[in-house]
């Protein structure tokens, strides 16, 4: 479409400003983690990097990047057992209720956190008869998780179809050489993409975490969320925002790589 | 014998130097000679039939068809969409399973077999390439399957991309590819498995009129060399025509008609498949009693007519003729065509070739009155599904 010389000067500005309303925070958040102000003084006088020291040695964050790690890990391996499953039956089998349970397998992810994690913490202490644990909290992730495999894996199923399946099959091979040697290569893609946003939403999971984990196990969201209103520990939360702020680069860039993966296999 | 080179003659005007010839003979010589029965049938269809859905919405894709394909032949399936034919193809690969009837291939009932337990492979529309392996990959996919040594899987697979003439592209995606050339290494890669039979459905309908034409005369050259039987899906009566040596017309889930291109084409038994193969140019009822003098269903083929005006000389005495009024002309270039309403009812196609006339000639006879004439011969009597079965 052809704009205005007016136009589009309007429109760069408008983008301008919204990136700038997202990004301009975190950048202050990255900056602050250096300044070496306790109370956080803007501008910051002087920098440090006195506060990356202190995390470096703080047991706290790094039991709870552990723990979140660890959670994450066990939700995205059961997601993607699962959720690829639930995939297959959806996409290649007509059977009754098939519409019903694709419903109700993308429901979770739409439910507010707060009802799935008052839910979850009564099945489990009342009729499961469950103590809470670490795995009582990776479990209640995986059933949010499986949904955005789920539909990585659908969407990939009904664009390539079966010929290519077929084909296989035509040539000589048995159920099982088709899967290995057709299906799940098409299918990598897709898995890694809804696996790293599986792990992703995991590891910023605050809701369903609070009233599913027991008092001793903090996963890093939580740590952050006790420790921000202390004063004193105030500039290590900091540095660790700015941590996670760069370490959530890594996903988002492969996660694009995939896609873009995704769309040119999708051609054929 | 064995696998020593047999050397291949090819009419080198098919396609560009020496690549070609290299190739089919490549396939040729290796081709191993099953126990082949001349009298057994490469395939053999009884009562097939092959129902999708249940209850009230159920459809009969196929609905009953006995088919006999001869080993070595060219056998096209012809028929709208729909009518069934890309159905008995998959029953056949081992995509569907049928509902009733028998598939025999060489004499052994596969009927609930696996696909990858019949000797026959695919050529698909799309032609499923596989988009995460290169071309050598796929081409040499069905050999890696059934264990083929890797030293034999590398040169049959070469050959076969050497004689699709694509030798040089073996490290290329299929995405990297032309469309063209895609539907080569799909050739390739169906054929060297050397199977007893190669299904082909609509390999051809995704090129462009020039290429087509090109891959029907290479196809069929292909086909006469390498002896394989050959079952190709199309909706394009002219592709049947040009490739077949025998036709099934299929509508509505059964086979109309069987026969050689000459058969369907100058002998139509049912007008549907007069229709359907050509222009449907049927004189019936009360314009056939007063044009031809006899009762039934007649075609004429719209070039076996010619076309005067009303007021030239009148035609030889052994001719039939009739006159009418010209109601539309199409200029196709290299002919005319032209939709006469005849006097006495009906209307009839008459194709003229374009010797000495131009566009602008043809135009002006719109309107006119002329007189068509052809010779009883090219008559053929249809049968009428609404009247008894009476042709030959």
């Amino acid at each position: 479409m052809l704009l205005s010389r007016r136009g589009r000067t309007i429109l760069a500005a408008a983008m301008g400003l919204g990136l700038a309303f997202i990004y301009l925070p975190l950048l202050v958040v990255v900056v602050n983690s250096f300044n070496a102000s306790q109370v956080f003084a803007w501008p910051p006088r002087s920098l440090t990097t006195r506060w990356w020291r202190e995390v470096a040695s703080n047991t706290g964050v790094r039991e709870a990047v552990l723990t979140s790690v660890e959670v994450g890990l066990v939700a995205t391996v059961t997601a993607v057992v699962l959720g690829t499953l639930l995939a297959f039956a959806l996409a290649r089998y007509t059977f009754f209720g098939r519409q019903s349970v694709s419903v109700l397998v993308v429901l979770p992810i739409a439910l507010p956190g707060i009802v799935t994690a008052l839910a979850l913490r009564t099945a489990f202490q009342t009729f499961l008869g469950v103590e809470l644990s670490i795995w009582t909290v990776a479990v209640s992730h995986a059933t949010f998780c499986m949904v955005v495999v789920y539909n990585n894996v659908i969407a990939r199923l009904r664009r390539t179809g079966t010929t290519a399946e077929e084909a296989s099959a035509d040539l000589g091979a048995d159920g099982f050489t088709t899967f290995r040697l057709v299906t799940f290569p098409l299918l990598r893609g897709a898995l890694l993409a809804g696996a790293l946003l599986a792990f992703g939403l995991s590891f910023d999971e605050i809701v369903v975490t609070l009233s599913t984990a027991p008092p001793g196990v903090t996963t890093l969201p939580i740590w952050i969320f006790q420790n921000l209103s202390r004063p004193n520990q105030a500039p290590v939360v900091n540095v660790v925002a700015a941590v996670l702020v760069l370490l959530s680069v890594v996903p988002l860039y492969l996660s694009q790589r995939l896609a873009a993966d995704t769309v040119t296999a999708g051609r054929l | 014998m064995g696998t020593e080179p047999v050397t291949m003659r090819w009419d080198p005007q098919l396609s560009g130097p020496r690549a070609g010839r290299r190739l089919y003979g490549a396939l040729v010589s290796t081709q191993p000679q099953p126990d082949v029965d001349a009298a057994r049938p490469a395939i053999r269809l009884r009562g097939l039939r092959k129902r999708f859905g249940t209850g009230p919405q159920a459809v009969d894709a196929v609905a009953g068809v006995d088919l006999d394909v001869r080993d070595g032949e060219f056998l096209t399936l012809l028929g709208p969409s729909g009518s069934g034919k890309t159905t008995v193809l998959r029953l056949i690969a081992g995509f569907e399973l049928a509902t009733a009837g028998t598939i025999e291939l060489g004499g052994v009932d596969v009927t609930r077999r696996a696909p990858f337990e019949r000797d026959v492979n695919t050529v698909f529309q799309d032609y499923a390439l596989f988009p995460h392996m290169s071309v050598t990959d796929n081409v040499g996919y069905g050999l890696r399957v059934r264990k083929v040594g890797r030293a034999e899987r590398a040169s049959r697979t070469q050959e076969a991309l050497d004689g699709v003439r694509l030798g040089h592209l073996g490290d290329r995606r299929p995405a990297q590819l032309s469309g063209g050339q895609r539907q080569r290494v799909a050739l390739a890669r169906a054929l060297v498995n050397r199977p007893r039979v190669l299904l082909l459905d609509e390999p051809l309908g995704a090129l462009d009129l020039k290429l087509r034409e090109q891959m029907q005369v290479e196809l069929k050259a292909i086909q006469r060399q390498v002896g394989i039987t050959f079952v190709f899906v199309t909706h394009d009566q002219e592709e049947a025509l040009t490739m077949s040596d025998r036709i099934a017309v299929f509508d509505g889930g059964r086979i109309e008609q069987l026969g050689s291109a000459a058969d369907v084409y100058e002998r139509p038994a049912t007008p549907f498949v007069a229709g359907f193969v050509g222009t449907s140019n049927l004189l019936s009822g009360a314009a056939a009693e007063q044009v031809l003098g006899r009762s039934g269903t007649w075609s004429v083929r719209p070039e076996k007519i010619r076309l005067d005006l009303d007021d030239e000389p009148a035609a030889e005495a052994h001719d039939r003729s009739a006159t009418g009024v010209v109601r539309e002309v199409v200029y196709v270039g290299s002919a005319t065509r032209f939709v006469v309403d005849l006097d006495a009812g009906a209307s009839l196609v008459a194709l003229q070739q374009n010797v000495q006339t131009s566009s602008s000639d043809v135009d002006a006879y719109r309107g006119r009155r002329v007189r068509l004439h052809w010779d009883p011969r090219h008559e053929v009597q249809v049968a009428d599904p609404a009247t008894a079965p009476t042709a030959h």
